[in-house]
């Protein structure tokens, strides 16, 4: 092979380093531009005022109180309903059905869920919860879609961190006379909890950010009051930025950089707490 | 005794529990079927997969899925033509180029990029990709395939590089040795030695990378526009499946009307392929996953 042949080989190996390079920050790169520019943008809108007041149709008097509110309601009741039924259903998949036919049915069924898409659930809870349970486009409603369209994302996260769990452990419990259940219970939870906490966390920041659900179960684009109880009518922060979006004025767009900013300030922050808590929980045993 | 009841109660409630993501998919499949049952009672299925126009909303209807199919295809092929070079090269750099501990920090990081709610995409594709790529191409529509295609092939890089990474550092040291030692350089090694081993995980995670952006929903409802139109120009307004399911919900369309079963309808399109999508992957990756010692 002539030398000119390897010097070239060795161009195109340096070259695609920085083309990888270019490639892993190419995103990240999109990232910084669009928060540059939704905090240039939103940045001076944000005031108490901003926040506790009620949607206008005057852009400058607007204010996500509604919102925020309808949002903290949704996660409380999602994590509800979706944190117990999930923890539950990973410890019997994994603690109790792990070789059985059902057990094996429900994993396949869960592999399938995650995949299905979020507006479909919409979909779901727009004829079951909505109309047939007649609990219509109300808080309950949007919570229970959600607490099942993040379930999955539940299950996985405590199977994976029950899974790492040291057989000696359990094993230990067991001998001192623990019966499965104590076992579950006192040992194999508290010994998972922080790798249940983590997902349970993801779970919640896919949910906070969800709009295509919810709009199709019903809740408005504008709520002039907050909701007092799970059976109100109610909106949350993407929705009211996806109304503000689309109005062709642009004092509503500096409205939706706003809204933007709190959210992302929410979603940020809960990944960041998993982050600290995926790279603390190594704990080796 | 006592204990022996109560262990079985609890076990019953944590199968009840497991249960419920059973009764989840039956009642999707339930709730998409039954109201298409009634809705092909109505319109018939032939002129629902052959009818080139969709426009339930007009005087003169027409329930062809195919323009809403086309708008959800192209911006799904587009964000996918926009993730899969980024992703995979990416996913090379990090197991053959990076440093060990460059990987580890940078990972949880691109996940970043898959957290950022959808909605907030969209504004990102209407207000700054948008204007950006008119200032190139004046003719561009305010609201087309082309930036929200773009938008969405951003969001869904982390999942094409994360799960391709995976692949790449199964493939075991050896193999990659082997190559090295017979004078490849890294790169002919990831393309000749790497790439080829790891394809089937590759492959699956751009099916599964495709079953996300054909579900996306509110990136498009923003930045795609409304209009259902059967055409491979990403350059003007089109309109995909999610999107019409949107813009019925916003509107007020009353239950057990021809209209409001329409989007389950489109529902029960989108789930079909998703779900073949899904399981395509999931099949590929059994049938074809290879195993090395």
């Amino acid at each position: 092979m002539s030398r000119y042949y390897n010097k070239f080989k060795i161009f195109k190996d340096e070259a695609f380093k920085y083309f990888g390079l270019f490639c892993t920050f190419f995103g990240l790169l999109m990232l910084a531009i669009f928060i540059g520019n939704i905090l240039h943008n939103g940045f001076a809108r944000l005031s108490w005022d901003f926040i506790k007041n009620y949607p206008s149709r005057v852009a400058e008097n607007a204010g996500i109180i509604s919102a925020l509110m309808g949002t903290i309601w949704i996660m409380v009741m999602t994590a509800l309903i979706a944190i117990p039924i999930g923890i539950g259903a990973a410890i019997y998949l994994e603690m109790y059905a792990k070789k059985s036919w059902f057990g094996r049915i429900v994993e396949l069924n869960i592999a399938n869920l995650a995949g299905v898409p979020s507006i479909i659930y919409g979909l779901l809870g727009l004829e079951i919860f909505g109309y047939q349970m007649k609990l219509g486009g109300s808080i309950l409603t949007g919570a229970l879609t959600l607490g099942l369209l993040i379930l999955p994302i539940i299950i996985v996260a405590t199977r994976e961190a029950v899974k790492a769990v040291p057989k000696s452990l359990s094993e230990a419990s067991y001998a001192l006379g623990a019966s499965k259940w104590q076992t579950v219970r006192m040992t194999v939870l508290p010994a998972a909890s922080s790798g249940i906490i983590t997902g349970i966390i993801i779970a919640l920041s896919r949910a906070i950010g969800e709009a295509a659900p919810l709009i199709v179960v019903g809740a408005l684009a504008y709520v002039p009051f907050v909701p007092n109880s799970p059976t109100s009518d109610f909106t949350v922060l993407p929705i009211q930025i996806f109304n503000w979006v689309s109005r062709p004025q642009k004092a509503f767009l500096i409205n939706a950089s706003a809204g933007i900013i709190i959210l992302l300030c929410f979603v940020f922050l809960m990944n960041a707490i998993a982050v600290y808590l995926r790279i603390k929980k190594r704990v080796k045993y | 005794m006592n204990q022996v009841i109560k262990e079985k109660i609890i076990v019953f409630f944590l199968a009840l529990c497991a249960l419920i993501t059973v009764l989840t998919t039956a009642g999707i499949l339930y709730v998409l079927i039954s109201e298409s049952i009634i809705f092909f009672s109505q319109v018939s299925i032939i002129d629902f997969l052959t009818d080139t126009q969709w426009t339930p909303l007009f005087a003169d209807k027409h329930f062809g899925i195919m323009p809403l199919l086309a708008g959800t295809l192209l911006t799904s092929f587009i964000a996918i033509a926009v993730a899969l070079p980024i992703g995979l090269t990416i996913a090379i750099y990090l197991n053959e180029y990076a440093h060990r501990n460059f990987k580890t920090i940078i990972k949880p990081i691109l996940e970043l990029l898959a957290a950022v709610p959808t909605v907030v995409y969209g504004f990102f594709a209407l207000t700054v990709v948008t204007p950006f790529l008119q200032t190139l191409i004046p003719t561009m529509s305010g609201f087309n395939s082309l930036s929200a295609g773009f938008v969405m092939g951003i969001m869904i890089i982390p999942y094409i590089s994360s799960l391709s990474d995976d692949a790449i550092a199964a493939v075991p040291v050896s193999l990659r040795h082997a190559s090295l030692a017979l004078g490849a350089s890294r790169l002919q090694t990831a393309f000749r030695v790497i790439i080829p081993s790891a394809a089937s995980g590759i492959i699956v995670s751009i099916i599964l990378a495709i079953s996300r952006a054909v579900g996306e929903t509110m990136i498009v409802a923003v930045a795609a526009g409304q209009q259902p139109r059967l055409t491979a120009n990403p350059l003007v307004p089109i309109e995909t499946i999610t999107t019409y399911i949107v813009q019925i919900s916003l509107g007020d369309v009353p239950q057990n009307s021809l209209e409001y079963r329409t989007i389950f309808a489109a529902g029960i399109t989108l789930f079909v392929f998703t779900f073949l999508l899904n399981n395509i992957g999931y099949w590929f990756n059994k049938k074809f996953h290879r195993k090395y010692e």
